[in-house]
């Protein structure tokens, strides 16, 4: 079963900060994150993984009334998360997209210490079971 | 670019898939490294049959050239590892055994299925490794199958295969003792690969229905190797009898049409006698089990003319049986089905309360579901459409979920109508 993991990271000068963080503590999530990537491709449970860019970069689009697209540049105060990147794992059980999902979670911060973000899991809707 | 492979040349080699393996295997004693170099063979052969012909003896051509890959792989092996040792001792890789003469190739795709199989394996892993070792098909063919890339697929392969290695299983049929628990793990995965084709009426179709032809071919290789087994034949037989239902199970736009309400006249009616005989042939020989009861529900299913004809009684009966014999939530809330078509609504309500004491299925949008057509038919339009709401909300099919949706819909417009 195929389940996306989303990583919400906070916003703002709060934790997440990326720009400021030490270099070596960036360094240190880089290549959490890049080992992190090449395991679970090794694992054979890798169906695909992205970053997102800045959301400070985001547009909200919607269409105007003829249908062409109206784009709104952020920054879009409101929320106090934003979706930083995403997983999507083909995995036996949901337990073990939790298990993932911890790990992402646990990503090193601007400190070293795990950052506890909040991973947000869904499944992936499939073809229907049989009858 | 030459030509692609003609069906039949391309059934031929899939057919001979895990004689090859299996030869190479017994010759060379790596079952990892003769099932890659097999591959290997039959992407020769994919390249130069339909450019030169397909030879006179096609499997010697397959074993000659995957020996030759053996070999190969062998000398730049032995030669890397005296690169890094700079030792004496060569090992010039494991001594060709000599063919052990008693055994068949019958024997061999038989013990690549009980192998692909190993208790050490996932089930997902088990799939991909049968598809490729005894199915011949690609790692591209599987991925897309799977809807996974390819390199995802490459790596359950090669992690299945170093499993097998780690577990030193010999290139041999499981003993006695085993024989049974490892038939049963064989016909699961077989099932598996079936239900994934069929299941799947989204993402890119025709490969994926091609999993469930796939499962019906190896089926029928096991059934030919084992023809005496009830079990084996009850599950070539579900596979059939459920798979002549194809046409009509979905409309031209992919939406789900249930069982009662689909045109009859697009069931495969040539599927459904080949399965009806063969569960004939086996409930009259054998030990019943789980997929021959199972067929035989299918088969009430397709030899009734229209829905109206289904003899429910018979398929609570063998609904009861099934649930005596596995311990199984889904096989409890489909006798509960049954028995409201035969009992009426209200008794089909009352069992499933029991059912849904069960943890393992107490959060399935299934339960919900049929909660929603018993309260339908007992004329609780309301508590119908919460419970197809809650299914809706629970389902995680695409197909499902749209079709729940709708139900939920029309009901609870009927009742603002009314």
């Amino acid at each position: 079963m195929k389940f996306m993991l989303m990583m919400h990271a906070p916003r703002g000068k709060g934790d997440w900060a990326v720009m400021d963080w030490p270099p070596e503590a960036l360094k240190a999530h880089i290549d959490f994150m890049m080992t992190f990537n090449k395991e679970l491709a090794e694992a054979g449970e890798l169906v695909g993984a992205e970053g997102l860019d800045m959301p400070s970069q985001a547009r909200i689009v919607r269409a105007s009334n003829n249908g062409d697209p109206e784009v709104t540049d952020g920054p879009f105060a409101e929320t106090k998360e934003f979706l930083a990147g995403y997983w999507i794992v083909d995995v036996e059980t949901p337990q073990r997209a939790y298990a993932i999902a911890a790990r992402a979670s646990a990503a090193p911060g601007p400190k070293g210490a795990p950052l506890n973000m909040a991973i947000e899991v869904r499944q992936v809707m499939s073809g229907p079971p049989t009858d | 670019m030459t030509a692609p492979l003609s069906p039949a040349h391309e059934q031929l080699l899939r057919e001979l898939t895990p004689l090859v393996v299996g030869a190479i295997t017994r010759r060379f004693g790596d079952f990892a490294a003769a099932e890659d170099a097999t591959q290997e063979a039959l992407i020769a052969a994919a390249t130069q049959w339909p450019r030169d012909g397909v030879p006179d003896n096609p499997r010697g051509w397959l074993i000659q050239v995957a020996a030759r890959r053996m070999t190969d792989h062998i000398r730049s092996e032995s030669a890397r590892r005296k690169r890094e040792e700079a030792s004496a001792a060569i090992e010039a890789g494991p001594a060709p055994s000599a063919d052990r003469a008693m055994s068949s190739d019958h024997d061999d795709t038989l013990i690549l299925l009980f192998m692909c199989c190993h208790p050490a394996l996932t089930r997902s892993s088990a799939v991909a490794l049968m598809l490729r070792a005894v199915g011949g098909l690609t790692t591209a063919e599987i991925a897309r199958g799977y809807l996974v890339p390819e390199p995802t697929m490459a790596q359950r392969i090669s992690r299945a295969k170093q499993s097998i290695r780690a577990s030193n299983v010999p290139f041999d049929l499981p003993s006695e003792r085993d024989r049974v628990e490892r038939l049963g793990a064989v016909l699961h995965v077989l099932y598996l690969i079936f239900n994934e084709g069929y299941a799947s009426t989204s993402g890119p179709t025709l490969q994926r229905t091609g999993l469930s032809s796939e499962a019906i071919r190896l089926a029928r290789a096991l059934r030919d190797l084992l023809p005496e087994d009830g079990e084996v034949a009850g599950l070539l037989a579900l596979m059939l009898l459920t798979d002549a239902r194809r046409a009509a199970r979905t409309t031209k736009d992919g939406e789900l049409v249930p069982l009662d309400e689909q045109d009859r006249s697009l069931w495969d009616r040539d599927q459904i006698r080949e399965g009806v005989d063969l569960l004939s042939t086996a409930l009259a020989n054998g030990i019943v089990g789980i997929y021959q009861l199972q067929a035989a529900i299918a088969a009430i299913h397709d030899e009734a003319a229209r829905a109206g004809d289904t003899d429910w009684k018979q398929i609570a009966a063998l609904y009861g049986l099934l649930r005596r014999m596995s311990d199984n939530p889904m096989v409890a809330l489909n006798h509960a089905v049954a028995v409201a078509m035969v009992e009426g609504p209200e008794a089909g309500l009352l069992l499933l309360d029991a059912v849904g004491r069960d943890a393992r299925i107490a959060n399935h949008f299934r339960l919900d579901a049929v909660r929603g057509h018993l309260h339908e038919r007992a004329g609780r339009r309301e508590r119908a459409v919460e419970h197809f709401r809650a299914a809706a909300e629970k389902t995680t099919s695409m197909q499902e979920r749209n079709y729940l949706m709708k139900k939920a819909a029309v009901l609870a417009a009927s009742t603002r109508d009314s």
